[in-house]
């Protein structure tokens, strides 16, 4: 019998899942449909900060259709405070009630709810709530919000400072005297909607045993069950939270939201399913926005392109309160990135977490690595223009060395690069863009008036926050690991039950992958189920491109423990001591005799059966593991874009755009392209499309809906090479590292460096995202003038 | 959001949809591909009483090619526009247009009566109708009246129409021979809307014998660039006086300014797309 090894991991697979999801049949949570379902409704907010002085139900309660209705006031001390989940030393928490009692603080925020037979009476009712408010001055702006005369948004919060943060490595001082020039830099991170194809929606639904289930767009459904569970005052084991398919996370699904306490709460409160469905102008002003930070550096530079320091400081605007991980982002998740790939011995940084008068802000794809990121490229950039140095030489000379890994950059404790190879990446993607060639095609096209540039961006950052230990000393009120376990059913084939959870990543596909290479099953054999409490034994879910590399490597472990006790069954069945047995391609064997080897399933079957199993071990093949990572691990890469700027209108056109990344050892390439293409999108549309804005004066959301908020569509973006370079990461048994936020971390400096070089003729150093056409035309316009002047 | 209760009637010809919007005019919203008139609900911004579904009114579909001129139904859709061959032999402007507008979703359902009667400063086919003189069929239970093009739209969202008034046919002359069309716009990167778009429309003899030119999204409405026109008129279709052209044009414009765009930079794509238009042709 000729048995194959089976080599699943590596190979560029289609997504398992996509014929369900193609033909329609996903099943989401607005595909839920149970008998005898209430809908809620929100009032919210049209005030950026105003004191409650009255809220009016009578005419909302009588309107046809109503079960209830309820405000602020009305639900104080049964449910909530909202906590943040991530709470820095030294944080001072605002007190968030689910709904607002007295006080709101941003547009949008909830002040009331309806609970109605129809979504229609529901929207009807709210219409019917009148609130009496007193407006009080607003400020949206993260550097007005400190301010000395600044409004204040908390009395627990004096100056609108919540979290101070610093971080120090060798003596920037020093290398500021030392240097040949000090050159300064102001940037901008936009704010950002995470706007997902599918908004959040809540059902809950009372089982008439006593349980609760809630179906709701969980990026961390164990997560979930525990916040709501203590947030609601529900035992947790009563609780079950299922994640059904969801459209697009990106972060914001990963945090906790008043009408996710809401449904659960009133649906034990009315003995009946309660339904909330955000619509999507309720999602740009109820779910949290990304970014939006205000950064003022300073490089210390030798004439020669040296960097001896970097100093930083950061405001993060969070929003009105401090949501799930909000203290966490413009603190360390940013600036202990802030120097990026290079070896800067001297930092200094200063995080200040503000609290502004608007949609509270939270992680969104990168979060803090993509404003890391940018202080570090932006920084250096501005010094190659200074310095007019060529922008890939001066990365080259001040990349971190292949030989210097682990690299604790700045020589702090809190950050390890574990591997890298920069310059291969770097090498690689000139390569691959024909960058010699485009130079001379830039220089050419100049000349007659075409003014066309390449970017270039590099990142390296840390994903899958762990080990479980660490997390405590930054306040973060979870663990580092994941959790995998694997049924062989008595055929011999597999369940995988995994903590983590897909949001359209493909998990099933590339889980799947894993599983089969140590279980030598083929892939067709296993199921993988995600996002169900009652199922799944335990979890965090998915953030932090950490599924692969933390939930990867859990099912990696536990494939392993099963093919151990399958070991120990097979040599029962054989009747041969375990260590002479081998497990390979599917058959378990006794190299060197003639004994007829043993597949897999019929070991799987006897693991049931039970008859021949040898002394102390057990009937059953089914393993659980719970897998803390020794450490994170740090992808990293080399984008280039190359685009051509029409002075006249400011419009941009990208013509190419390479991205070379290093995961570690490629699962699945297929999907790790895909999650280059999605996550260079999005940072291509920070970059150049996408910006909320608030009015300063009255806090107005002004991109409120699609109408203005630019999300990117097929004909504002390129095709895109992706290629890798595979450096396997020390810290897992795959060597695998995270993927899913590399490509919006890069893209936004990568598109930024571009555009600048397009318009370095004109003499233009720096502009903030998004590069809108207007912008750019603006800037070309104030150079022009400048010029003639 | 979900809109408002409202009553729903599908008319079956003109004739219904002109005597229910005559009874209610202020409380009667006709909806036909209802891509400005749905999210509008949704939002609450407006709640008819009575929503007259004019889309199956078989009179006020279709595009006639006839000798002398091209009536297009009100209810043609943007699509129906793309693809007619015998429209785009005669005005390939129309093709042009079409396939700037949104995408092919919208394109399917949005009609260019909607696009005209809605009168968004920034929608593409004013201009368009602009540049070509169209000639608008006004219907009502009082009977029918024409309105140029160009006196059509009044101001923001506001046009010739008087309550109870039905945009149901667009008459265009057949444009003289020689005389060429082209269309162009930048687009609002959110809502493909014209941040400016510009319809030019030439005939060269030697000199430039007829011009018309309708700009969109610059100002409160659509307008003729008539500062342009004249001043092109019986002079050399050179990029010299193209250049002077949209220079005069930009510089006569009032240009509405908002969070996006300011009215410089409107302005400025006045110019730029004027003369990117008429290069087109020259």
């Amino acid at each position: 019998m000729n048995a194959t090894v089976l080599h699943y991991i590596g190979k560029p697979l289609k997504r398992r899942e996509d014929f369900k999801f193609l033909t329609g049949k996903g099943r989401y949570v607005d595909d839920i449909k149970l008998p005898g379902v209430l809908h809620m409704a929100i009032a919210r907010s049209p005030h950026a900060h105003a004191i409650i002085r009255n809220v009016d139900l009578g005419a909302a309660k009588a309107a046809p259709g109503v079960r209830l209705a309820l405000a602020g006031r009305d639900l104080e001390g049964k449910i909530g405070p909202i906590v943040p989940n991530w709470i820095m030393p030294g944080t001072k928490v605002p007190f968030r009630p689910v709904v607002a009692i007295d006080r709101v603080r941003f547009v949008g925020e909830c002040v009331a709810l309806v609970v109605a037979e129809t979504l229609a009476q529901a929207y009807d009712a709210v219409g019917l709530i009148d609130v009496d408010y007193e407006v009080l001055p607003a400020v949206v702006d993260e550097e007005a919000a400190i301010a000395a005369d600044a409004p204040q948004l908390h009395d627990n919060v004096p100056g609108n400072i919540t979290t101070i943060y610093k971080v120090r490595g060798g003596d920037y001082a020093k290398a500021a005297v030392d240097a040949d020039q000090v050159v300064k830099l102001r940037v901008v991170n936009n704010r950002l909607i995470p706007t997902c194809m599918e908004t959040r929606s809540v059902v809950a639904h009372p089982d008439p045993d006593g349980t609760l289930t809630v179906y709701m767009p969980s990026q961390v459904p164990h997560m979930h069950r525990r916040w709501i569970a203590e947030t609601v005052g529900i035992p947790e084991h009563l609780l079950r939270v299922v994640a059904p398919d969801i459209g697009g996370g990106f972060g914001a699904k990963m945090h906790l939201y008043p009408e996710e306490l809401l449904c659960p709460h009133l649906a034990r409160e009315l003995g009946a399913p309660v339904k909330w469905w955000e619509s999507r102008s309720e999602s740009h002003q109820s779910t949290s926005h990304g970014r939006a930070h205000t950064e003022n550096i300073e490089v210390a530079i030798k004439n020669d392109g040296t960097i001896l320091g970097l100093k930083v400081e950061t405001l993060g605007n969070v929003g009105a309160y401090l949501s799930n991980m909000a203290s966490g982002g413009p603190t360390v998740n940013t600036v202990n990135f802030g120097t990026g790939n290079y070896r800067i011995a001297n930092y200094e940084a200063t995080s200040r977490v503000v609290v502004t008068n608007t949609v509270p802000v939270d992680a969104y794809r990168g979060y803090g690595r993509p404003e890391g990121a940018y202080i570090a490229e932006r920084a250096i950039d501005v010094v190659a223009r200074h310095l007019n140095l060529d922008q890939v030489e001066i990365r080259r000379k001040n990349f971190i060395q292949p030989a210097d890994f682990p690299y604790r950059p700045y020589g702090g404790m809190a950050v390890i690069y574990d591997s890298g190879n920069y310059q291969g990446l770097l090498d690689k993607a000139l390569a691959a863009f024909n960058y010699d060639a485009r130079r001379n095609e830039r220089e050419t096209l100049r000349r007659n008036g075409i003014y066309r540039g390449i970017g270039v961006a590099a990142y390296t950052h840390m994903c899958g926050m762990a080990p479980s230990r660490r997390l405590a000393s930054i306040g973060f009120d979870r663990g580092g690991w994941e959790s995998a376990r694997v049924a062989i059913d008595s055929s011999g084939r597999a369940t995988v039950y995994s903590g983590s959870m897909s949001q359209g990543h493909g998990h099933v596909t590339s889980l799947s992958q894993i599983a089969a290479d140590v279980l030598q099953i083929p892939i067709e054999n296993i199921d993988v189920i995600q996002g169900d409490t009652r199922q799944v034994q335990a979890g965090h879910g998915t953030f932090n491109s950490r599924s692969m590399a933390v939930g990867g490597s859990s099912l990696h472990v536990c494939s392993q423990r099963i093919i151990a006790k399958a070991k120990k069954i097979a040599a029962g069945m054989l009747e041969v001591d375990e260590r002479d047995v081998t497990y390979a391609a599917g058959q378990f064997s006794v190299p060197g005799t003639d004994i007829a080897p043993l597949t897999f399933g019929k070991v799987a079957r006897m693991a049931y059966v039970g008859h021949k199993l040898p002394d102390g071990v057990a009937p059953g093949l089914d393993e659980t593991e719970f897998y803390d990572p020794i450490g994170m691990s740090a992808p990293s890469g080399v984008h280039l874009a190359y685009v051509e700027v029409d002075p006249e209108t400011g419009i941009v056109d990208i013509i190419d755009y390479v991205a070379v990344d290093d995961v570690g050892t490629l699962i699945n390439p297929l999907l790790a392209a895909g999650q280059i293409h999605g996550g260079v999108v999005q940072g291509i549309a920070q970059a150049l499309y996408e910006e909320v804005s608030y009015d300063p004066d009255n806090g107005q959301l002004l991109t409120g809906s699609l109408l203005d908020y630019a999300v990117p569509r097929a004909e504002h973006v390129p095709d895109i090479t992706s290629l890798f370079q595979e450096t396997p990461s020390p810290t897992n048994p795959i060597g695998v590292k995270g993927i899913g936020e590399s490509g919006s971390i890069a893209a936004p400096p990568c598109m930024v460096h571009a555009v600048l070089d397009a318009l370095s003729p004109f003499g233009i150093r720096h502009l903030d995202m998004p590069l809108t056409p207007p912008r750019i035309w603006a800037a070309v316009q104030n150079a022009r003038n400048g010029a003639g002047q | 959001m979900i809109p408002a209760a409202f009553d729903y009637v599908r008319a079956g010809s003109l004739a219904e949809a002109m005597n229910l919007l005559q009874r209610d005019p202020e409380g009667t919203k006709l909806v036909a591909g209802g891509h400005t008139l749905i999210p509008t609900l949704k939002l609450r911004l407006a709640s008819p009483a009575l929503l007259v579904d004019i889309r199956g009114i078989a009179e006020m579909k279709g595009i006639q090619v006839s000798e002398n001129s091209i009536s297009i139904g009100a209810l043609t859709t943007h699509a129906e526009l793309l693809v007619s061959e015998p429209l785009h032999q005669v005005l390939p402007i129309f093709r042009q247009a079409a396939n700037l507008i949104a995408d092919p979703q919208v394109r399917n359902r949005g009609t260019i009566g909607g696009s005209l009667a809605n009168a968004d400063p920034a929608a593409d086919w004013p201009a368009v109708m602009i540049a070509l003189k169209a000639e608008l069929e006004i219907a009502s239970v009082n009977g029918s009246r024409r309105v140029a093009a160009t006196d059509f739209f009044v101001d923001i969202f506001s046009t010739a129409l008087e309550p109870g008034e039905v945009l149901a046919t667009i008459h265009i002359p057949r444009p003289a021979t020689g005389m060429r069309f082209t269309y162009r716009k930048i687009r609002h990167p959110a809502s493909g809307y014209a941040v400016v778009g510009v319809a030019a429309g030439v005939a060269v003899t030697g000199v430039a014998a007829d011009v018309s030119i309708g700009v969109t999204g610059a100002a409160s409405h659509a307008f003729p660039a008539d500062v342009a026109a004249k001043f092109l008129v019986g002079k050399p279709l050179s990029r010299e006086n193209i250049e002077e052209a949209a220079r005069l044009q930009s510089a006569a414009t009032e240009c509405l300014s908002d969070r996006y765009a300011s009215a410089e930079y409107r302005a400025s794509l006045v110019r730029t797309e004027t003369r990117r238009a008429l290069l087109a042709l020259a």
